[in-house]
């Protein structure tokens, strides 16, 4: 899933402290389950700005909305009617649906309520960790269902760096080296023969370096 | 906790069981992780991260409880006003 982060409460004030009535917009999918812009979420921003505005003498009018998700123009379409009603959005989607409901409502300004991380999983209640960065062309197949690109900080693709020392990369004792994790992986599995098949370099044009990218499906058009 | 500062509550403490003796095992340590995060937030918009508290108390100790209800009075005596009820006052007289 996609994993967000609430922006500081201060940043929030600064895209809205001019107005006079907003729209806090939360999302039911990821950012629900990192606890960064669900309903809940969206409750407590609005109750924090409400105090803010009180405490400057000033009043803010704040309607709450959860959408199931806004990345597909059905969701999206649910607010039309009452758009134009405010001064200013605050979206606590990702930021694809911050862009999504920009690109929709031309005539509201949209801001982002949180900071948009990675894609990545829950490791445990509260801590997220990153697993992928979207490259096009999946290997996981080849490297026992451990990304190299994601998780190796060198991206390297045949083996560890000179800096892998007891399992953690160089960068940070925090972080495992991943050519360990596919190594061991490997052998659990039995196919340490794979680690000395050369992964081929790599066509990084699938990946962002390449522009910003789309998918078509003809057949589903 | 957020609702009762909006509506110009000086100061809020929540009471949980002694930890460890919680009936829903980790229902307390949940409420003082749910607090601490609070109090931050409060500090963020100058309510005062202060004016929020977490104490433990055992369901059955009575003479506990109003030791901690003199403190935390004390406590916000001290502190004076929310600067939301303040504010609140000032728009009603206004």
């Amino acid at each position: 899933m996609i994993v967000a982060e609430r922006k500081p409460i201060e940043e929030i004030i600064g895209f809205v402290e001019n107005c006079k009535k907003i729209l806090i917009v939360g999302c039911n999918e990821c950012v629900t389950v990192c606890y960064a812009g669900g309903k809940k979420e969206v409750g407590i921003l609005a109750s924090a700005l409400k105090m803010a505005f009180t405490k400057e003498g000033k009043d803010l009018e704040i309607t709450e909305v959860t959408l199931e998700r806004q990345c597909d123009h059905e969701y999206l379409e649910e607010i039309r009617n009452i758009v134009e009603d405010f001064d200013a959005i605050i979206s606590l989607a990702c930021g694809v649906g911050v862009q999504f409901m920009a690109e929709k409502y031309l005539r509201t300004p949209i801001f982002p309520g949180v900071n948009t991380c990675f894609m990545g999983v829950t490791e445990e209640r509260g801590v997220w960790s990153e697993r992928c960065q979207a490259c096009g062309q999946c290997i996981l197949g080849q490297t026992a269902g451990i990304c190299p690109i994601s998780r190796c900080a060198k991206r390297l693709f045949n083996g560890p760096c000179g800096g892998s020392t007891n399992g953690k990369c160089e960068i940070n004792k925090e972080i495992d080296c991943a050519w360990q994790l596919i190594i061991d992986r490997l052998k659990e599995l039995g196919r340490l023969d794979d680690y000395d098949v050369l992964v081929p370099i790599k066509d990084w044009s699938t990946e962002r370096a390449g522009g910003p990218r789309k998918v078509i499906r003809e057949d589903l058009r | 906790m957020m609702e009762a500062f909006q509506k110009g509550a000086d100061g809020v403490y929540v009471a949980g069981c002694l930890e460890g003796e919680c009936h829903y095992l980790t229902g307390n340590l949940r409420a003082k992780k749910r607090v601490e995060y609070t109090q931050k937030l409060l500090d963020e918009i100058g309510v005062g991260g202060e004016r929020l508290a977490m104490y433990n108390i055992a369901a059955s100790d009575g003479p506990r409880f109003a030791e901690v209800a003199r403190e935390m009075h004390e406590k916000i005596k001290a502190l004076g006003p929310s600067p939301i009820r303040e504010a609140l006052q000032k728009k009603k007289a206004a």
